[in-house]
């Protein structure tokens, strides 16, 4: 099965700006109603393989992108914005590793 | 445990012995499904959180590159919003412990030059242009290897479900209702020799 998708970038202005420079469908939002809507009509286009949300709107979002997470495509990542990472990227690791193994024993050395 | 509502008798217990064969064979195997799945899991998670943290690191690095740039005579957008390359992704599903995951390649169009006059923007913008250039196949990388993992965590929940549904409910279900049927057959076959033992004795007194 070969097909070919796109990416797409959702945060706000700034971050998205520098996206363009890669190529990627950039949508620009300023509150997380609007992201979560944005989010939504993508992932039911079918047309983005890779949707990266920046972490301020990914951290509100919980619930959709937990919902993303169980279909093959699109593959929703969070992404830090140019203030650095607040460890919501991670925090989704923990939970998986967690979720599978039942106890953290990757994320404990911190 | 509760024991099934059957009739105690040689058909049945035939029956219940076939489903305990099938449910004993189906939790082994469902068990070494369990290990193998969390052996990748945990290879894969691993790799998940070095990628994770490089790339948050370097998308970091790269948007305050972008953003020291903002402040330049030029509009910044109106320079990076023609870009060289596009991004299309050659997508695919591979199989992994029976789960479909995604699978992506990039597919280059077009050289990485930066698409605007040397003169016209900040050093800043190309170096920024570039990072985030050369990050893009290690996004779509991350992309990958973390939905595996999420989808791997997912199975794995559901899988162990069905293993402790088959050996704390099952297993002893079954067996419960077997030793059930046996103790009842050999209760029934007990009362018939008592019965015709007792009609000899009857036959032997007259």
């Amino acid at each position: 099965m070969e097909k070919t998708g796109k990416i797409a970038v959702i945060g706000d202005g700034e971050t998205v700006t520098a996206f363009l420079a890669i190529g990627a469908a950039v949508y620009k939002v300023t509150d997380e109603y609007q992201a979560a809507d944005v989010l939504r009509t993508l992932a039911k286009a079918d047309e983005y393989a890779v949707i990266l949300v920046t972490e301020n709107y990914a951290v509100q979002m919980e619930q959709l992108m937990d919902k993303l997470k169980q279909q093959t495509y699109p593959a929703v990542l969070s992404i830090p914005g140019a203030n650095g990472s607040n460890g919501f990227g991670m925090k989704g690791l923990k939970r998986d590793v967690e979720k599978a193994v039942g106890v953290d024993i990757i994320f404990n050395d911190k | 445990m509760a024991r099934l509502n059957v009739n105690p008798t040689r058909m049945e217990l035939r029956r219940l012995k076939d489903r305990l064969k099938t449910a004993e064979r189906g939790h082994k195997l469902l068990k070494d499904k369990s290990d193998e799945m969390v052996r990748q899991f945990l290879v894969l998670i691993k790799e998940n959180k070095r990628l994770r943290e490089e790339i948050e690191c370097e998308i970091s690095d790269a948007l305050r590159a972008f953003s020291l740039s903002a402040g330049a005579p030029l509009d910044v957008v109106q320079a990076i919003a023609l870009p060289t390359l596009t991004a299309t992704i050659e997508v695919g599903t591979k199989n992994v412990m029976g789960i479909d995951v995604p699978y992506m390649q990039t597919k280059r169009e077009g050289e990485i030059e930066l698409p605007y006059a040397l003169c016209s923007a900040p050093a800043e913008l190309d170096d920024a242009v570039l990072k985030l250039t050369a990050l893009a196949d290690k996004i779509l990388h991350l992309a990958e290897v973390e939905k595996t993992c999420n989808m791997l965590a997912d199975e794995i929940e559901k899988n162990r479900r069905r293993v402790n549904a088959l050996e704390y409910v099952m297993i002893p279900q079954l067996n419960e209702t077997i030793k059930y049927i046996l103790m009842k057959l050999d209760e029934n076959e007990r009362s018939t020799i008592i019965r015709l033992m007792k009609i000899k004795d009857l036959e032997g007194n007259a």
